[in-house]
């Protein structure tokens, strides 16, 4: 009842980065109600995964051998018994595209409460005080839980990933999956990133969000990307409305660039945004909000209206 | 006849510039809106009903919120909804937050009166943003789900939705899920329109029935979630950057000159 149970991640024959940052911060949690930290892997080469998981701060690795790639149903069912089995006072799930679409489900099915998302946790006696941001990161909240248990998805790149060779013990759970409740099929997987500019192999990225307003405006940016020799990316909005390709998208959903120069220009720099972009050599922020997240990161930064800005940056370069 | 419920969330924005009041942003500095991802929802419920015939496709769509809200349904319904649901309560103006767990027993409570085949929810709010309640009411009302959804291509016959879900890293995963289902609508699915006026004089006549708990055969209990908020802030700045000044002749020529030292532009 004090101890942590948390669910690895993988994709397509790979464990993703977050399963060992669930590692961490399930550790730090296990340590604060003085209980055994448990990972489990679902589907794949388990055996593999589990051998790779054993980190320092793991005490069991249980895996559940049953499908290759992820299945929402699979996943469902295996948590519920496998809970049940370790009795658990916190399940730890990735706040990933697909820990989202099995986490609400078990937190359901087990009579949860739910908090997603969470940048830090703390256990404060009977309470877990969860950290999450609202309004699209412009607020930070604490959030209490004190229910016994709880059901809680990290956001990634928060906790540091754990390292080390671990002491765990393997065990092979043999988990009762019902076929006949699964009822979503996964056929394939597509690259939407293809096309004819890799924004990937570019050295100056000139990168334009939301802050450009209209369509037309666009121009402004390809002009001054013309001026500097640079590629024209954006942020996810611009490729939400159709005006650029899905090729010139940055971010968690779009591609991950380490340019020399990036120039985010009316960009506010929501996570999704910055996961894509953080690793460049030098960022440029060119935006009228001082508070703009973008700012964290930015290297050099404008606080202006980029309509005044980007035109006499242009004329500087021809 | 096929039903569409979309779930619609009128959402609060923030300026630019605020101030917090206790555990909450100064209402002076909150706007309203309907969430972003929630258009999206609207609009491929709309699509589907004028792909197969506006005769055989009802969408009714589904808000939690008190009466300011009906602003923002009145969009939804000037947008193509035939109809629309608002559930609002005493007991849910004291709450201050709205878990998961309290959105999911309402809206069960109303796909369990509405049976549709089909229910459309945004894959989160631009405020809350717990980015569940969709897939926690599919798990509650037993209907197959699917998260993250940018592509959907209907099959009434077999009853299937084969759906494109959208992973990190430009990846997306093909998917068939089975009829009645929850699907949880990514931004950049569609292109949602603007109301014509024409929309927004019918959006005027349409039924926008209100409910309350008891309605719902809800005990006001369900309210109460697990979640308590107790504290809110501005993240600290952790910016270090170089803060170029001046007018905007000024702040270009200095970037200029950094960015030249860097190699670009030659």
């Amino acid at each position: 009842m004090t101890d942590v149970l948390a669910i690895a991640d993988h994709r397509r024959g790979e464990l993703r980065d977050v399963s060992y940052e669930l590692v961490s911060a399930g550790r730090d949690l296990a340590d604060a109600t003085g209980g055994d930290l448990h990972l489990v892997v679902i589907s794949g080469t388990v055996d593999a995964f589990a051998e790779k998981l054993n980190r320092e701060g793991v005490d069991v690795v249980h895996t559940v051998d049953h499908g290759e790639e992820f299945n929402h149903d699979v996943y469902a069912q295996a948590i519920v018994q496998l809970y049940d089995a370790v009795s658990p006072q916190f399940l730890l799930a990735p706040n990933s595209v697909n820990g989202l679409d099995y986490a609400p489900a078990v937190a359901n099915r087990l009579d949860l409460p739910l908090v997603t998302d969470t940048v830090d946790l703390e256990v404060d006696g009977d309470t877990l005080v969860a950290t999450r941001e609202m309004y699209g990161g412009k607020v930070e909240t604490t959030v209490e839980l004190t229910g016994e248990r709880a059901a809680v998805t990290i956001r990634s790149a928060e906790w540091p990933a754990a390292g080390g060779t671990g002491e765990a013990t393997i065990e092979a759970f043999d988990a009762t999956i019902d076929e006949d409740a699964i009822g979503s099929t996964v056929t394939g997987f597509e690259e939407v990133a293809g096309g004819d500019v890799d924004i990937g192999d570019a050295d100056v990225l000139v990168s334009v969000g939301r802050g450009i307003e209209e369509e037309e405006n666009l121009e402004l940016i390809h002009e001054l990307a013309d001026a500097l020799g640079a590629t024209v990316s954006s942020s996810r909005p611009i490729v939400d409305a159709g005006w650029l390709p899905k090729n010139r998208q940055v971010g968690q959903s779009g591609k991950v660039v380490t340019p020399d120069v990036y120039i985010a220009i009316g960009i506010s720099g929501a996570v999704q945004h910055v996961a894509g972009m953080k690793g460049s050599d030098t960022i440029v922020a060119i935006n009228t909000d001082p508070n703009a997240p973008i700012m964290d990161i930015a290297d050099y930064a404008i606080h202006d209206d980029l309509f005044d800005v980007v035109p006499a940056l242009i004329e500087e370069f021809r | 006849m096929m039903k569409v419920l979309v779930t619609v969330k009128e959402v609060a924005t923030v300026e630019d510039e605020f101030e917090i009041e206790g555990t909450a942003i100064d209402e002076r500095y909150l706007g309203a809106d309907l969430n972003e991802w929630d258009d999206y929802a609207i609009e491929e419920a709309v699509q589907i009903a004028e792909a197969i015939g506006e005769d055989d496709v009802e969408v009714v769509t589904v808000t939690i919120g008190p009466e300011d809200c009906e602003q923002t349904i009145r969009q939804a319904l000037a947008k193509g909804a035939d109809r629309s649901i608002r559930v609002w309560d005493d007991a849910l103006e004291d709450a201050e937050l709205l878990d998961v767990g309290a959105k999911t027993a309402i809206l069960a409570a109303v796909v369990e009166d509405e049976e549709p085949d089909l229910v459309l929810s945004g894959v989160q709010s631009g405020d809350d943003s717990f980015m569940a309640t969709g897939v926690s009411l599919a798990d509650a009302v037993g209907f197959q789900w699917a998260a993250v959804v940018n592509s959907l291509d209907l099959d009434t016959e077999a009853g299937v939705a084969s759906v494109r879900r959208e992973l990190e890293g430009g990846v997306e995963e093909l998917t068939d899920v089975t009829l009645p289902a929850v699907l949880t609508i990514q931004t950049g699915i569609n292109e949602p329109r603007y109301a014509s006026l024409r929309g927004i004089r019918m959006a005027q006549r349409k039924e926008l029935a209100v409910r309350g708990l008891d309605d719902l055969g809800l005990d006001s209990s369900v309210v109460a979630g697990d979640l308590r908020l107790t504290g809110m802030s501005v993240p600290e700045s952790e910016s270090d950057a170089t803060v170029f000044t001046g007018g905007p002749e000024e702040t270009a020529s200095e970037l200029a000159a950094i960015l030249r030292e860097k190699g670009v532009g030659q």
